[in-house]
């Protein structure tokens, strides 16, 4: 048995690695997380023959070495230090044919570094039929290295590619690609290579330029570095110009006699041809509309029935258990607590799924590069990334898989933005309260005869939703402090067809992670909110127990009201009650009294909660998911004290706005921490949105009143 | 003849010309990274339905890049 391989596959985004690496690995992967970056980490097993077994890692697509962003500098930070955990035996560099180029740059850097590496040059189908044509062996000979022609996409070459892998040795016979003696700076690498024992030069010098960013130098080994390259005069910028520009040179005289392009005919290609419709000033956006359109009814329509299967297997569930286990605290608990924290989560899989499933296509068939490219002018006024429209839009169904969606987004800051926005988005969550309070306080009229009054309210609600968000955004613009200089410069890859192996990985994939890691959090905090709102002090719920079991309640009423009795009011006196209670004087100038200030508690679990705390708490007849009837009863909502209706006009709108801005969804919250990997976010989040919610209820209120 | 056109983003779709140089260093490896090569041609595709950014095909592909990154790209 040979030595189990640690692979890397290494290439420029858009050449095909991701489908490269699942026809190595089949489902063999894992996907992890690298430290303090965003992007994932994908591992996966591949049989290369009968006795070796490789693990392959796929890096994040980059352009070059130098990292532009923190998730492409982590490309470096594996293959610079040998001592890292990912830290491969062979490379596999993964070059498009129909841009050898361009590829072959990082290819030099990569190759400089000194681990073995093959060279897998994909899409040769697309070439051929573009006529360039490669001569494989001499441009192998030229470079020192394996190349294997592949089509990823088809499934050719990965036998051969598989075996060269198996086949590699321990030892680089790449030739060197660059002269360092042309840089003029000996010396500085002769001294970093000793001080930090380093045998390659290349690998020297890439710490010289990204020094402060490489996780495994020691700060004394940044600091002597530092001061060395001030002591030598060590100028980065242009010595990464004067490096690409004699790395350019030395792939000109690689592909001078092996690359053969055919004159550039003038027949436009299908892409541009394309290109022609999707990025029409007016077709463009007329098809882009029609696309979020499709996205957003789907996410809503399609859905809904799942979702209500995957709630009433949990009810059931619930029951059968209720049924079957001894009744006590631990079955409560188990079933109450757990069960209905995990139908919390698992409701949201359908939703993921279905906007990744869109969200691949998009990607996969080039159309979001578009997407950015026809709305980068007026998304970066406000300090957006054109690529924010698909998750903002995504926003008016659901905050969660559109806040995962995000992670397209290359800049960093961007990202955060749209991040922080995208849950003042009106999502769906939100309808049913709203649909409640503008039936309860506006009347059905119509305007003009035209305009329905409730509809017109509901209208309002979400343009203001837009408006906020993309106002928060330009505030935070300023706000936020760019982490890496923002770049637009971005390929607009040729149009294909979607993969839909890849399309199906995706949905899986973004669906398991929600699960495994944000599922932690919900279910975390819906057993939390759980035990506040079903225990409060004993002494007074063995009180509420003996009051309702008194021959007073049990002759006068029935015992279903009896249950809708006891359980208003344990929710009343329950922990959760008492912390409505307790901030009441804080709510008080926003028009809410303790009731709702119970049903603001409860609800953080999810908004639409709302709905049941206050058919609980007025003890609403017959099932509480009946609207109807809950709107009836807080219609008639009498403040014991003055007399006066409780849902006012003023109360009702304050109430909305509340919603509206308030972050009252720990989905949401905790989504935004596997997102960005810190409580940091979040927390920046829950602050600035209920500050926004408290203010702006307040003025509403008071203006209303 | 009229004024010459010295910076990508002064030029028409449809029109091209010839990378000289860089006036923005950082931004130079970058364009440099993405294929943007001195004595590379390049040609102006089509512009952004809101007149920014724009798409150019330089070595064999196209590339999308805002006016004010394309202004530090002198054509010869």
């Amino acid at each position: 048995m040979k030595k189990h391989l640690k692979v890397a596959l290494v290439g420029n985004p858009n050449t095909g690695k991701s489908t490269l690496f699942n026809a190595l690995t089949g489902l063999n992967q894992k996907v992890g997380n690298f430290p303090g970056v965003t992007v994932d980490k994908k591992t996966g097993a591949c049989t290369l023959n009968s006795e070796q077994q490789a693990t392959i890692i796929d890096l994040p697509g980059t352009y070059s070495l130098y990292p532009k962003s923190k998730d492409e500098g982590i490309v470096l930070d594996v293959l610079a230090n040998p001592a890292n955990e990912w830290h491969p035996d062979v490379v596999v560099f993964i070059a498009d044919a129909t841009n050898l180029k361009r590829n072959l740059l990082l290819y030099t850097q990569v190759a400089d570094l000194k681990i073995p590496v093959i060279v897998a040059l994909n899409i040769m189908d697309l070439a051929k039929r573009s006529h360039i044509k490669i001569k494989v062996d001499e441009l192998a000979a030229k470079l020192g290295v394996r190349v294997v022609p592949i089509s990823a996409r088809k499934d050719e070459g990965i036998a051969e590619l598989k075996q060269a892998i198996a086949e590699s040795g321990e030892f680089a016979l790449q030739v060197d690609t660059l002269d360092f003696d042309e840089l003029g700076i000996q010396n500085t690498l002769t001294a970093i290579q000793q001080k930090l024992a380093i045998a390659q030069p290349y690998v020297a010098l890439q710490v010289a330029h990204n020094y402060r960013q490489l996780n495994f130098l020691k700060p004394e080994q940044q600091e002597y570095i530092q001061q060395l390259l001030a002591e030598t005069a060590f100028e980065s910028k242009g010595l990464q110009a004067q490096e690409t520009l004699a790395r350019y040179s030395f792939i000109n005289e690689v592909l001078f006699d092996t690359l053969i392009i055919p004159l550039q005919i003038d027949q436009e290609t299908y892409s541009n041809r394309i290109d022609h419709i999707l990025t029409h000033r007016v077709w463009g956006f007329v098809i882009f509309m029609g696309v979020l359109f499709t996205i957003f009814q789907s996410i809503f329509a399609w859905s809904e029935y799942p979702m209500s299967l995957i709630e009433s297997l949990f009810i059931w569930m619930g029951d059968t258990a209720h049924q079957f286990l001894p009744a006590g605290a631990l079955t409560n608990l188990l079933v109450d607590g757990v069960l209905a924290g995990l139908s919390g989560v698992l409701v949201f899989i359908p939703q993921i799924a279905i906007l990744f499933a869109f969200i691949a296509v998009l990607e996969d068939t080039g159309y979001m590069a578009r997407v950015t490219f026809m709305m980068d002018r007026i998304m970066r006024k406000v300090g957006l990334n054109g690529k924010s429209v698909v998750p903002m839009i995504g926003g008016l169904a659901c905050a969660v898989p559109s806040i995962m969606s995000t992670r397209n987004i290359e800049n960093w800051k961007d990202r955060i933005i749209t991040i922080m926005v995208t849950p003042l988005v009106s999502c769906s969550a939100r309808l049913p309260i709203y649909t409640l309070l503008i039936a309860l306080v506006v009347p059905d009229y119509r305007v003009w005869g035209l305009f329905n009054l409730q509809g017109l309210a509901l209208m309002s609600m979400y343009l203001l939703s837009m408006l906020s968000a993309v106002l928060v955004a330009w505030v935070m613009k300023y706000l936020i402090k760019a982490r890496e200089r923002g770049y637009f410069i971005m390929e607009l890859p040729v149009y294909r067809m979607p993969r839909w192996d890849n399309v199906a990985l995706t949905m899986y994939e973004k669906v398991k992670a929600f699960v495994l890691e944000a599922g932690k959090v919900i279910i975390a905090i819906s057993v939390i909110l759980w035990v506040l709102a079903s225990y409060g002090p004993p002494a007074k719920f063995k009180a509420i127990d003996e009051k309702f079991d008194s021959a007073a309640y049990t002759t006068q009423y029935s015992p279903e009201k009896i249950d809708q009795l006891k359980a208003s009011e344990k929710l009343e006196n329950s922990f959760a009650g008492m912390l409505g209670k307790s901030i009441e004087p804080a709510i008080k100038p926003l028009g809410f009294d303790w009731k709702i200030g119970i049903a603001l508690i409860t609800s953080f679990a999810a908004r639409e909660v709302f709905v049941g705390t206050m058919a609980t708490l007025y003890s609403v007849d017959g099932d509480a998911s009946r609207m109807e009837s809950v709107k009836e009863r807080m219609a008639e909502v009498r403040n014991p004290e003055t007399g006066n209706l409780v849902f006012t006009l003023p109360v009702a709108f304050s109430l909305m706005i509340f919603y509206a801005y308030a972050m009252q969804c720990m989905s949401t919250l905790a989504v935004v921490y596997r997102e960005t990997k810190s409580w940091k976010w979040p927390i920046t989040q829950f602050v600035y949105m209920t500050a926004m919610a408290y203010v702006a209820s307040l003025v509403v209120y008071q203006i209303l009143k | 003849m009229k004024n010459v056109k010295t910076k990508l983003s002064q030029l028409a779709p449809g029109e091209s010309g010839i990378i000289k140089e860089f006036t923005d260093l950082e931004m130079s490896v970058k364009l440099m990274e993405m294929g943007c090569l001195p004595g590379e041609s390049i040609q102006v595709e089509r512009i952004a339905p809101l007149g920014d950014p724009i798409a150019v095909t330089v070595s064999g592909y196209q590339l999308s890049l805002r006016k004010q990154e394309a202004s530090t790209i002198i054509l010869q």
